[in-house]
């Protein structure tokens, strides 16, 4: 019986069992090494004096701070990408003009760009001596352009499948049934495109709360104003202080855990709704 | 009306977004010809810097293609406890912020830990040497290949395989001979956004490096470094290699993707 | 090559697929495992094939136990309903594929991969994708690369499942008269009666997870060994509370002697037939007869006409 059984996992897998558990055993050593202990050792570090040694080096006014405008710029970064990736998505396939597959391929232009190069770009044209008149650097709002930038593409894809596929038949249907052009996009797309909306926000937000290299020059990273919980970690890593940077990294770690959590859940409940 | 309206905001934003700083780096970088501009890329610091980063890119592809491809088959084609956990942890890299995947390595790797000790008492420099820098490199690139791998993995289903076997296909062979031919445009477009991904890491290599000029420093620190140091000219040189690399890296993306569609 | 199936049980989680199902397949015959989707039929071709793996039981071919082989090592031909054509290859490199993988010489697998082409009529196809084919044609294509390795045994999961009726009428009657040239030891699954009754030397009809009946056609269609099997296997109605054939039926024009009245409701003529509803005893009952058997009786809804039945009896 119990030979029979394992020749049936042979035979399903089509793979020798050995060979199979052997791959799972490295993949995870792998994911192990590389991922998970030194995550684990920076939650172990953060808490190493308990969690109220935890909550006394996230509340001391510089770490709280970071953590603040950390927060509040992904709050503000990921409601802006939602509602103009939405638009990003909706142009670019709802409606046609010359240069769209163009603007289409650029899209991704800042995940292939180098942060850091994204960074000096947007300090070359919003910071001092910029040749549009806008100076940005060492202000929040120049924080919070950088991130536009960087989580500029997750919205509009995420969105633009979902818009691709909803049948412009729908629309014409609530047409036909007398509705406006508002009512139907609120009625009848909003609501179809909301998970999607959902997911890239999400994706948007995490990517937001860890952002390091595009912020790190526009900052200027002046304490208490424009230095965000990354550039924060950075310092006190420099100055050997690795217990608070643990810290606060511990509580990086944990809001972008229940992002990915939350984001799970919201795909699995989309999934189910089919 | 409305139209023109969304039109003319969508663009706009787009335009003062991504378009303006783009330009104005390309012309900053020409602005005085080509020739002050491979000047810059030739000394000796900024070669060193890129031949660095290509080759831990190259490290960090290899090493994330295996895994990936492993990974993907994992998830997609057998049943094991934890499998759903491992999944998600897969994900895990993308929404760890860089400096905190440096301060991670450290913790594990560096010589105050037993494990960095142990692996300097044989001569294996890990932090502030070449390893760290592929570690992290591997660290904040992982998913890029399982997740473009297991969705077409999942796609196409198990009866080509199935078939393969009933032929007298080893899984090695029908590995070799049917699935990796069936992904192959999955692979190549994850092995693109991790080339893209792997060369223009900052963060964490900025932690875990220790920016040594000329030993640890890649070329997006070579960039932080001549900028910081007012170096302008050099650091706007590498910046436009920087992007016309990930421009390159964008266009075959493209070429890849229609082509990973059709099927 | 003969197959065996003893005693096997599978089980999907809570789902019983088979339920000690015991087979003998005869050697060189063309047999169909018949019966409704989700009855397990498939599930018994799968562990045949050595796809699935039954949790207990086993399976021989001619004699030999090859319950603990994979399909690899167990010498069968499969075919998919869904074709699972090698995508990325050409045709000839779909069929050459189990030659190669046996490394066999160039020139031996460029002639085997020849005649199989020519053999179910793909040759001038041979160096187009699997994509630029029909799903007929890709079903020849899925069906020589099962036999340029020249299994024992041949099984076919659903062949013609995702073909057009038209294609499948002609698939069915080409898979009979290339069964008679090749003659290997064949079973294919089918949810279509017609199919099986046309096709198979013999027939196991399959229903929730067991085996209700195996015979040949005739002996499934006239000695039926369950009401589930009549009714799977031909039209049926009911008469004086038992299972009939419409077509045993017979009309009289009067209720004399045995005969049960009957009032016709309705005669529809579907060409060479005449579909004749009525009601007999309170209950709706319709025959079946022949376009001469209608004229003679000339009838028009409201008539009386008694009823009897032919041989073969019924099934209670």
């Amino acid at each position: 019986m119990t030979t029979q059984v394992s020749a049936g996992r042979r035979a399903r897998a089509g793979v020798r069992l050995p060979a199979r558990t052997l791959g799972l055993g490295l993949a995870t050593t792998y994911l192990s090494l590389v991922v998970l202990l030194p995550l684990a050792a920076v939650a172990a570090k953060g808490s190493a004096g308990g969690l109220s040694g935890l909550w006394d080096a996230v509340r001391a006014p510089e770490s709280a701070a970071a953590l603040r405008l950390t927060v509040g710029a992904a709050v503000v970064v990921t409601l802006v990408d939602a509602v103009m990736g939405t638009a990003v998505a909706w142009l670019l396939v709802r409606d046609r003009f010359p240069g769209k597959r163009l603007v289409d391929t650029l899209i991704d232009l800042p995940f292939a760009l180098p942060t850091i190069v994204a960074g000096l770009v947007l300090l070359t044209l919003y910071g001092p001596g910029s040749p549009v008149g806008v100076d940005l650097a060492y202000r929040r709002a120049g924080v919070v352009a950088a991130l536009l930038f960087v989580t500029l593409p997750f919205v509009v894809r995420t969105v633009q499948p979902v818009l691709m596929e909803l049948d412009a038949d729908v629309e014409d249907a609530a047409a036909s049934l007398g509705a406006s052009r508002w009512v139907t996009f609120r009625r009848v797309i909003l609501p179809a495109l909301q998970p999607a909306i959902v997911a890239g926000a999400a994706l948007s937000f995490a990517r937001a709360l860890s952002e390091f290299g595009a912020t790190v020059l526009i900052s200027g990273n002046l304490p208490f104003k424009t230095e965000v919980a990354s550039v924060f970690v950075y310092g006190r890593i420099e100055s050997d202080d690795i217990g608070t940077a643990a810290a606060v990294s511990t509580v990086l770690l944990a809001l972008a855990l229940l992002v990915l959590v939350a984001l799970g859940l919201v795909q699995r409940w989309t999934a189910r709704r089919g | 009306m409305a139209k023109w309206v969304l039109r003319v905001v969508v663009l706009g934003y787009l335009g003062v977004l991504l378009l303006l700083p783009i330009g104005l780096v390309l012309e900053r970088t020409f602005a005085h010809g080509v020739g002050p501009v491979w000047d810059a890329l030739s000394a000796p610091s900024a070669v060193h810097a890129l031949r660095l980063t290509v080759v831990i890119a190259l490290a960090t592809v290899v090493l994330n293609t295996v895994f990936g491809v492993g990974a993907a088959l994992l998830v997609t084609r057998s049943r094991f406890a934890g499998r759903r956990l491992f999944n998600a942890l897969l994900d895990l890299p993308l929404a760890v912020s860089p400096v905190v995947v440096g301060l991670a390595l450290i913790l594990v790797y560096g010589k105050q830990s037993p494990i960095g000790h142990w692996l300097a008492n044989r001569g294996i420099d890990v932090i502030f040497a070449t390893p760290g820098m592929v570690l992290a490199t591997v660290f904040v690139s992982l998913p890029l290949v399982v997740r473009e791998v297991a969705p077409v993995l999942e796609e196409i289903g198990v009866e080509q395989e199935q078939a393969a076997w009933t032929l007298g296909a080893t899984g090695a062979q029908t590995f070799w001979r049917v699935t990796l031919p069936a992904v192959r445009w999955a692979v190549a477009y994850g092995v693109v956004l991790t080339f893209a991904r792997a060369l223009g890491e900052y963060g964490a290599v900025a932690v875990v490096s220790g920016r040594i000029v000329d030993h640890t420093q890649t070329a997006t620190l070579y960039v932080e470094q001549q900028f910081q140091g007012f170096e302008q000219a050099s650091a706007y040189a590498m910046s436009a290699v920087l992007a016309a690399l990930s421009v390159i890296s964008l266009l075959i993306a493209n070429l890849l993707r229609p082509e990973d569609e059709r099927r | 090559m003969s197959i065996q199936v003893n005693h096997v049980f599978k089980r999907f989680g809570d789902f019983v697929a088979l339920d000690d199902v015991s087979l003998d397949v005869p050697a060189g015959g063309l047999t169909a495992l018949l019966g409704p989707s989700g009855g397990g039929k498939s599930t018994l071709l799968r562990v045949i094939a050595g796809l699935e793996q039954p949790d207990s039981g086993t399976v021989e071919v001619e004699g030999r136990d090859v319950t603990g082989l994979t399909p690899q090592q167990r010498s069968i031909g499969f075919v998919f309903q869904h074709y699972a054509a090698f995508k990325h290859m050409t045709v000839a490199k779909n069929v050459a594929f189990g030659l190669e993988i046996r490394k066999h010489p160039k020139a031996e697998v460029r002639r085997r991969v020849n005649e199989l082409l020519e053999l179910v009529h793909l040759e001038q196809f041979a160096e187009r994708l699997p994509a630029q084919l029909s799903g007929g044609q890709r079903q020849r294509m899925a069906l020589a690369r099962a036999l340029a390795v020249q299994p024992e045994v041949l099984l076919l999961d659903e062949p013609f499942g995702a073909l057009d009726a038209q294609v499948r009428r002609e698939l069915r009657t080409w898979l009979r008269r290339l069964h008679d040239e090749v003659h290997v030891t064949t079973v294919f699954v089918t949810h279509d009666q017609e199919e099986a009754l046309e096709v198979a030397d013999s027939i196991v009809i399959v229903n929730q997870g067991r085996v209700e009946q195996a015979g040949t056609p005739r002996e499934l269609y006239d000695e039926p060994a369950s009401e589930f099997v009549m009714s799977f296997l031909g039209p049926v109605t009911r008469f004086q509370g038992q299972q009939v054939r419409p077509h045993d039926l017979v009309l009289h024009p009067e209720v004399q002697g045995a005969a049960v009245g009957a009032v016709v409701k309705r005669v529809t003529r579907l060409g060479f037939e005449v579909r004749v509803d009525m009601e007999a005893e309170g209950e709706p009952l319709w025959v079946q007869i022949t376009r001469a058997a209608a004229a003679e009786l000339d009838l028009e809804p409201g008539d009386v006409v008694g009823v009897t039945v032919s041989t073969p009896a019924p099934v209670a």
